[in-house]
């Protein structure tokens, strides 16, 4: 059934456990998904859906994914900041899942700024 | 907005941003009453009385970053427009109820639409927050409650993709299980 039990947490607990043993979690970099009503209309749900995707595809860690309010640029949404340590921040705008899927693999794990969907940095 | 799980997910994110600590989201589909109802409440910092008389109004914000807020009267047309309303009870210190009702069966009333990926956003966003989310089809109900979640998986982060994806398909199959349809 679907009402969740101990022994399901427990089982998912001790598999993470076990994965997180076999590879460090150092902090990496942080994904910021706007989500303002104008984020969350122009489809920043979908936005964020890919990138936690991503995440769990390259089972990669270290990556603090959170979501902020509006930025004041509505019309850009839906938008996405990129903070890599030790990098300036890039924002990117008018994202998409596949956009997302690609600013995630080349900026996020390999450090290359997607700058033909970047709208500042900073 | 196109689904009604993308103004659920807008409404919570005003709760977080009013500080508060745990949001209970209740969905329940009333097929004899033909009632859909969409319920929100917090216990975050409320609302005065001059703040709630202006809520649906467009041209109306507490934010500095733009002039309109469009979040509530979005969600207040949705309502209208599917033969319902829209209630917020606030008082400050103590937190808000956002209550709006949809006829069930009325063809402009926008569907449910994908609550797991709604729920999994607000976690995703809001680690340290709790949230409750109570679906109800006539006599069935499903309910999932994160504080249940962190107390289970320990030292384990919500955020964890595991753990989301646990429970994107736990609330996939609930939603299903309780025969949910709108």
């Amino acid at each position: 059934m679907t009402k969740i039990t101990i022994a399901d947490l427990k089982k998912i607990k001790d598999k993470i456990h076990s994965q997180t043993e076999m590879r460090e979690g150092t902090f990496k970099g942080k994904v910021t998904v706007h989500m303002g009503t104008c984020g969350i209309a122009a489809g920043a749900r979908i936005v964020m859906d890919s990138l936690m995707g991503a995440i769990a595809e390259a089972d990669a860690s270290g990556i603090v994914v959170t979501t902020s309010g509006c930025a004041g640029l509505c019309s850009q949404e839906p938008m996405v900041t990129v903070e890599i340590a030790g990098q300036e921040p890039v924002i990117y705008s008018k994202m998409d899942a596949n956009k997302m899927k690609q600013v995630f693999k080349r900026h996020v794990l390999e450090g290359e700024v997607q700058t033909q969907f970047a709208l500042a940095r900073g | 907005m196109l689904e009604l799980s993308l103004h659920i997910l807008d409404i919570v994110e005003n709760s977080t941003r009013a500080r508060a600590k745990t949001v209970l989201i209740t969905i329940k589909e009333e097929t004899e009453k033909d009632l859909l109802t969409l319920e929100i409440s917090d216990d975050g910092s409320g609302m005065d009385e001059t703040t709630l008389k202006r809520l649906t109004d467009p041209f109306f914000t507490t934010k500095s970053v733009r002039k309109i807020g469009l979040g509530l009267p979005l969600l207040a047309q949705a309502a209208e427009t599917a033969g319902g309303t829209l209630a917020v009870i606030s008082s400050p210190g103590e937190g808000t109820k956002v209550t709006a009702l949809f006829k069930l069966s009325h063809i402009d009333r926008q569907p449910l639409g994908d609550m797991a990926s709604t729920f999994i956003a607000m976690i995703t966003g809001n680690p340290d927050k709790d949230f409750i989310y109570r679906h109800v089809h006539n006599a069935n109900e499903y309910l999932l409650d994160t504080r249940e979640i962190k107390e289970g998986i320990e030292d384990v982060e919500i955020t964890n993709p595991d753990v989301l994806n646990f429970l994107r398909e736990n609330i996939k199959r609930g939603i299903a299980d309780i025969g949910a349809q709108a």
